[in-house]
């Protein structure tokens, strides 16, 4: 059985304009010890889909208005705020993109790391303090029991991430979820935590939603791939096969998008754009989500008529459109 | 070879550092940008990359005399600018223009966009009020934004538009440098994509010199000829463009390569290993 298993999520926004359907019918399945990496543009849904899943979203406006979560076989939708409690932190932890606001700049470092440990563990003072100092020196914080008692402006942006790092894996959770954990770093410095999410979750055998708008970033951590458009996902597939065989032509437009590190003459070549926007979601088109910013939809497709299902192509490897690459090769389909 | 745009030489801005409430005085100075130098040929862009505090930005504000450089020498268009003052230096401005990051706090959200545009126009008096109408609908239509919406205010439009208003702006005077700081980096990859097009366009059809910051390597990659690294408000490397990439001399500008994570989970792991063979070495330096 899979350690999380999200089925038919559909989480909207009740907003004066009209409702929102931001995540509309989204399916995941983590197994233990995997990663996934969720990739999108800005309000895709994929920050709401993690936040609906430990039910952190303000109602209202927002409201989980059909699906079901389950993790390790309990149902998190049908939760009381009290039972949610011992799930929150201590089974799923959560990191955020800003470390700077994340942490409370009141609060020694000390006092945020032994917090977690002694409201969920029941540690005492002393324990406690002793277990943060393992915990932040894991992290590759160095003299951190003499860095325990500093408050966190002392800490640049990527020690930041670390110590929310800590805090995040001071209960064994079995589920870390990740939104934007090194957006707001340097590069050298994402790299550093990347590298230390890659280790953490080996040692402490952790499953982890990493949530991303960068490409680089999902193909270097995740094991699979969810690329989500408009509220949905419209392509699943293991890493290696994602980058390597895309299907979707949302995917293939997003990863043809990409400057390349190494292409030989910048001057010359044009980066392949989208035309267009992505949907309003407040009245999103009954058909293909993409079909408008689609070169593969024409007027008569079926898709444009009614929404395509999401289904599998191979094994492992799911796609919602009308179009995926495989079958326009067979059928020698230009854009 | 003809002379340069723009020459910078052993450029140095120092922010001094004050402690003391009543009686104030200078205890040290921030080197932000320490003794720097570059050339940069009309038509052409020099792509300046680096993490957040090397000096970027300080460089690209100094250059267009926003910050007055400490020591060092600014040539542009055979003018030294560092020596240049009121009415002299607001003429050179015409020719010199900036497009910032963000497109959201860039923009004066009370003013339409139509006045966005032609401000410049208005505040160096640049024709009469029916010719600058008609070339604020000319800019806007080069940028790929609809002038039918001239009128409306920069709420109302997304990042990757509220970007070609700033681009339009920059375009006002018909200027011989822009300088881009980080234009790309709060936008969406498929947004990112049109932007960095239409600076290329612009470049092609316009005859136009960039001085490019951004702190993607990717992104510099795509658009630069030269490329310029930054590191403790030194130029660490520099050099043209594909030889950088290909044969970084430095072990800070072979670090950085290393890091940046690439679309491609088969080049991942010899990547990985990679880097943290150079973060070692690195820190054993």
């Amino acid at each position: 059985m899979a350690l999380l298993e999200v089925e038919g999520l559909r989480t909207h926004f009740f907003m004066r304009e009209g409702v929102v359907h931001a995540v509309d019918g989204v399916d995941l399945s983590l197994e233990a010890g995997r990663t996934l990496g969720v990739v999108g543009e800005s309000g895709c849904g994929k920050s709401v889909t993690a936040l609906s899943i430990l039910r952190l979203l303000p109602e209202p406006p927002a409201r989980i208005v059909a699906g079901s979560v389950r993790f390790d076989g309990r149902e998190l939708t049908a939760l009381s705020e009290q039972e949610l409690e011992t799930i929150r932190g201590r089974q799923i932890a959560m990191i955020f993109q800003d470390p700077m606001t994340a942490l409370n700049p009141t609060l020694t470092i000390g006092t945020q790391v032994t917090e977690m440990l002694r409201h969920h563990l029941g540690l005492d003072a002393r324990v406690a303090r002793r277990r943060a100092v393992e915990l932040l020196d894991e992290v590759g914080i160095a003299r951190a029991a003499e860095r325990l008692d500093d408050y966190p402006h002392r800490f640049s942006g990527g020690m930041r991430q670390r110590v929310m790092i800590a805090i995040a894996i001071s209960c064994e959770p079995r589920l870390l979820i990740a939104d934007e954990p090194t957006t707001s770093l340097d590069v050298t410095v994402q790299a550093q935590v990347l590298d230390l999410l890659d280790d953490l979750r080996h040692a402490h055998q952790m499953a982890m939603i990493l949530i991303t708008h960068n490409m680089g970033v999902v193909a270097e951590t995740a094991d699979d791939v969810a690329v989500m458009y408009a509220g949905q996902i419209v392509e699943q597939a293991p890493a290696a096969e994602l980058f390597s065989r895309p299907e979707h032509p949302y995917t293939e437009a997003l990863l043809a998008s990409l400057p390349d590190l190494e292409r030989s003459d910048p001057r010359g070549t044009r980066l392949t754009t989208i035309p267009g926007r992505p949907p309003d979601l407040i009245s999103p088109p009954d058909a293909c989500r993409f079909a408008p910013r689609c070169p593969y939809a024409n007027l008569e497709d079926s898709c444009v008529q009614a929404p395509p299902e999401l289904r599998e192509i191979r094994p492992g490897h799911l796609v919602r459109t009308a179009h995926p690459a495989s079958e326009r090769a067979l059928a020698g389909v230009a854009p | 070879m003809t002379a340069p745009l723009l020459e910078v030489a052993d450029l140095r801005v120092h922010f001094p550092v004050r402690k003391g409430l009543l009686f104030d005085r200078t205890v040290g100075h921030v080197r932000a940008v320490d003794g720097i130098g570059f050339e940069l040929h009309e038509g052409t862009t020099l792509g300046l990359v680096g993490e957040s505090g090397s000096g970027k930005s300080t460089t690209a504000l100094a250059v267009l005399q926003l910050i007055r450089a400490t020591t060092g020498t600014v040539r542009f268009l055979g003018h030294e600018l560092t020596a240049l003052r009121g009415s002299e230096l607001r003429e050179m401005r015409r020719e010199m223009q900036i497009v910032f990051q963000d497109p959201y706090a860039s923009l004066d959200p009370r003013m339409t966009v139509g006045k966005i545009v032609a401000e410049p126009l208005e505040i160096h008096d640049v024709g009469s009020r029916r010719m600058r109408r008609a070339q604020v609908a000319r800019l806007l239509e080069l940028v790929g934004f609809d002038p039918a919406y001239t009128n409306r205010y920069p709420h109302e439009f997304s990042g990757g538009q509220r970007q070609r208003i700033g681009i339009a702006r920059a375009l006002a005077l018909n200027p011989r440098l822009i300088v881009c700081d980080e234009p790309v980096s709060a936008l969406d990859v498929s947004i990112q994509a049109q932007i960095l097009n239409l600076l290329k366009d612009l470049q092609h059809d316009l005859g136009l010199t960039y001085l490019f910051i951004a702190h993607d390597l990717a992104v510099i990659r795509s658009i630069s000829d030269t490329v310029a690294v930054m590191q403790n408000g030194k130029i660490v490397e520099q050099g043209p463009a594909g030889d950088v990439y290909a044969r970084p001399r430095t072990a800070y500008t072979k670090a950085l390569l290393a890091a940046v994570p690439v679309p491609d989970p088969q080049r991942m792991q010899a990547r990985k290993a990679e880097r943290r063979r150079l973060r070692l070495a690195l820190a054993s330096e």
